[in-house]
């Protein structure tokens, strides 16, 4: 299955990209498995493992890292959010 | 429209007076506007970290969702009438204003309570995040534990 993968502020700015179309290899079931996933590329995606507080969102809603995966989901990786 | 996620400036009179207009059951508007702070360090450092502009970053179609959310969770909450919230996003300079939340209810307790509860649940719900910018270079924004705390202070069990 294929999902498409967004970054924002600080870790946007680290990975260099905002987004990416990924090809889930199977065993990937869930938003913490893409994240240990995209992670285990090495520097700089290592920085999905050390943010501190990663928040994930799921379709464009705040989820944990168990949130099951199915194609043409829309998962986003980004810091703690700062606005107001 | 209730939420409005956009570069322009907004004003508070015109956004006010539109909660209650044509009406007579509306007793209460409160409302908060939150501004850009030229934050400044005290001491050996003074002045290498002075705020010089600030840059909102967000998460386009989430915001607005996050927002919309918040807002039918104060309606859930509070007898209200009206709400309206705006944020700002884009390069902004100290003294500018970033966002504004108002709400209208027919007494001002439900109004002050739900205006208070929609900036609290903003700060840790809705996806925007500030980076300055200051003589020492660009920062992104921490967040606080202080802001989680009083959005923690809503939480019904």
């Amino acid at each position: 299955m294929t999902v498409k993968v967004l970054f924002f502020a600080g870790l946007r700015e680290a990975l260099g990209t905002g987004s990416e179309s990924l090809a889930l290899p199977g065993g990937v079931a869930t938003v913490g498995g893409l994240r240990d996933l995209l992670a285990a590329r090495g520097e700089p995606w290592s920085a999905l493992a050390t943010t501190k507080n990663l928040r994930v969102a799921l379709n464009q809603q705040m989820v944990g890292l168990d949130a099951p995966l199915k194609g043409g989901d829309e998962v986003a990786f980004f810091p703690p959010v700062t606005g107001g | 429209m209730t939420v409005s996620v956009q570069e322009a400036d907004f004003d508070a009179g015109t956004e006010i007076a539109a909660l209650s207009a044509g009406r007579d059951d509306v007793g209460a508007v409160a409302s908060f506007v939150g501004l850009v702070r030229a934050d400044k360090a005290a001491g050996a450092s003074a002045g290498t970290d002075a705020v010089q502009a600030m840059t909102l970053e967000h998460y386009p179609g989430m915001t607005e969702k996050a927002l919309q959310e918040i807002v039918t969770e104060a309606q859930g909450r509070w007898e209200l009438q009206g709400v309206r919230v705006i944020h700002r996003v884009g390069r902004l300079l100290p003294g500018e204003r970033i966002v504004f939340v108002a709400v209208a209810s027919s007494h001002r307790g439900d109004a002050f309570a739900a205006c208070e509860f929609i900036m609290d649940y903003l700060k840790t719900r809705a996806p925007f995040w500030k980076k300055e910018e200051t003589p020492a270079g660009g920062r992104w924004v921490d967040a606080r534990e202080s802001d989680d705390s009083a959005a923690g202070r809503w939480a019904t069990n």
